[in-house]
């Protein structure tokens, strides 16, 4: 479905934000991407959705190689980013402009019930808490029914509560046209109730260090103790890709700082 | 546990809390009452800014009636009043006011079109903007009633040459503040349209417009009380009709309530069309948290 290979950036200031990434993702497939933040995660999702253009390295969706925005791909991103002088029902129609107006009608409609704002058509952005903003946002890229679905960090500016709340609900809303999914998160425990495979990603250049699957059966169970064994295994994976670098003994830091 | 213990501090607290409790509803009816008792006062508000205007007029008045000022080079408003309906009775203010209008109203649609063009152009692309901002930039240097011998020469003394001028007069703040706008606008918002592949045109007819509307408006307010200004120049330069006719003509015969007659209406004009732009914004900013333009 989506395959990169070789990919890297560096952007025009000259810093090599990705290097040599090989990452392929099936159809329907969830994919989890954690890595700290610098690591080059929202870099690797802006490639994928054509927003920034590969220094090196091919995109290609469903065979054919990226080079800009496609309807085929969705994104939400880490701020709702609402437009703020449309209603809610207007931004979520933002994206299908092009269908008729009939149509477009009824899958807003459809969409707005998905995600739970059925009764919020009318309002504005700016009534509208982070939590139901950023499920709006959700509607607004779901509404074109991508095959692809980007994901920077999208619960991350939200409270444990309305967060855990929203990652189930992802769940649900995924079922309805199973889109292969990106999910960037910083949060290991998000990526493991929701991906079926996990990067982790090191930073400076941002590359991949491991790729695991987690054995977890769904719906994923986060008190079960495989879940809480493999949230560990992660972390521990993840401080590793901080550590490593500076251990091995990066040319930028003189072995005497550490 | 708390029951056992008669001396325990939350038993005695618990009666006094009564009152406690009825207390918040009371209060709330007093909020009432003082959202009601305000909103007469607030309606009523804008005659506190009449006090003054008319506080001078009616003294004036009296001064000159009682002798104890000169009533020929400032009359006194009943002597204005008296103008202006003779002026009324014959058609002719009618006829003034809208030749003005009309030159007014061309101008400003004008420098709009021109102005919300070459501003969005500018805005959304570098290459306009490296092309054409520095020469408007420069154009925008010369005092524009500098133009008006340019123009007579280039249109001639009729029509063309003052709604230019007025249209000019127009054009700058309006340029200027929707480039600068668009410049400013969200790059996070501009990104979401580009996922969904907006093209140009309908990036800056969807996204780069609305978001800067609340500018615009401001810049088109600007726009139209230099229109105002720009129509007054433009009718001195040779009219036979229109309100700056009217100044210049009450000057030339010596009447000054023809004067202020026409300062009058200059004035009344230019808050009423200002005050119809800012209500007819009105619905588009709605989204806006706590914008007021007629404030
Ligand atoms: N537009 C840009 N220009 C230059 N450097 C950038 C730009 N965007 C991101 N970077 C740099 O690239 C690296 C990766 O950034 P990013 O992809 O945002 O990381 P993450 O999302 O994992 O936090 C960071 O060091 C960041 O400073
Ligand atoms: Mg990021």
């Amino acid at each position: 479905m989506l395959t990169l290979s070789n990919l890297s950036k560096r952007y025009s200031n000259g810093h090599l934000a990705l290097s040599g990434i090989d990452l392929s993702v099936g159809p329907g497939e969830i994919l989890g991407v954690v890595g700290g933040s610098g690591c080059g995660k929202s870099t690797l999702l802006r490639l994928i959705s054509g927003l920034e253009t590969p220094s090196d390295g091919r995109i290609e969706i469903g065979g054919s190689p990226v080079s800009g925005p496609r309807d085929e791909v969705g994104f939400v991103f880490q701020e709702p980013r609402l437009m703020p002088w449309l209603s809610i029902d207007d931004n979520v129609a933002f994206g299908i402009r092009h269908l008729a107006r009939e149509e477009r009608d009824v899958r807003v409609r459809e969409a707005l019930v998905r995600v739970g704002l059925a009764g919020f058509a009318g309002h504005w952005p700016r009534e509208l808490s982070g939590g139901m903003a950023q499920r709006a946002a959700l509607a607004r890229a779901l509404v074109g029914r991508p095959q692809i679905l980007l994901l920077d960090e999208p619960f991350s500016a939200l409270d444990a509560l309305t967060r855990n709340d929203l990652q189930e609900h992802l769940l649900d809303l995924w079922a309805y046209d199973r889109p292969t999914m990106v999910l960037v998160t910083h949060d290991i425990e998000e990526a493991l109730a929701l991906s079926d495979r996990i990067v982790v990603m090191q930073p400076a250049p941002g590359r991949v260090q491991v790729t695991v699957t987690p054995p977890l059966s769904r719906p994923r169970d986060r008190a079960s103790l495989e879940f809480q064994e493999w949230k560990r295994h992660l972390l521990a994976e993840l401080h590793h890709s901080f550590v490593r670098p500076a251990r091995q003994g990066d040319e930028r830091f003189p072995a005497a700082a550490i | 546990m708390t029951v056992t213990h008669p001396s325990d501090p939350y038993n005695e607290v618990a009666p006094a809390s009564l009152p406690a409790v009825t207390a918040p509803s009371r209060r709330t009816g007093e909020e009432d009452a003082s959202v009601v008792s305000a909103r007469p006062g607030r309606r009523w508000n804008w005659l506190l800014g009449l006090i003054v205007p008319v506080g001078l007029a009616v003294g004036w008045e009296i001064a000159v009636a009682a002798g104890l000022g000169d009533g020929r080079l400032l009359p006194p408003p009943s002597k204005i009043i008296a103008t202006l309906s003779a002026l009324a009775a014959t058609g002719e203010l009618l006829s003034h006011i809208v030749a003005t209008l009309c030159r007014v109203a061309l101008g400003f649609v004008f420098g709009v079109l021109a102005g919300t063009f070459l501003g969005a152009l500018t805005g959304y692309s570098t290459l306009a903007r490296a092309l054409l901002d520095p020469t408007l930039q420069a154009l925008r240097a010369i005092p524009s009633i500098a133009w008006v011998p340019v123009f007579i020469l280039w249109f001639g003394i009729f029509e063309t040459s003052k709604v230019i001028l007025i249209a000019v007069g127009v054009f700058f703040p309006i340029y200027l503040a929707l480039s600068g706008a668009i410049l400013g606008v969200d790059r996070k918002l501009v990104e979401v349209a580009r996922i969904f592949r907006f093209s140009g045109p309908e990036m800056v007819w969807r996204v780069l417009l609305p978001a800067t509307l609340p500018a615009y408006v401001i810049a088109l307010r600007a726009g139209l009380g230099l229109g105002w200004m720009f129509v007054v120049a433009a009718e001195f330069m040779g009219a036979s009709e229109g309100l700056g006719f009217l100044l210049v003509d009450g000057q030339m015969t010596g009447r000054p309530q023809t004067v202020l007659a026409s300062i009058a209406v200059f004035a009344v004009l230019g808050k009423l069309t200002d005050w119809l732009l800012a209500q007819g914004s009105l619905r588009f900013l709605r989204w806006q948290d706590g914008f007021n333009p007629t404030a």
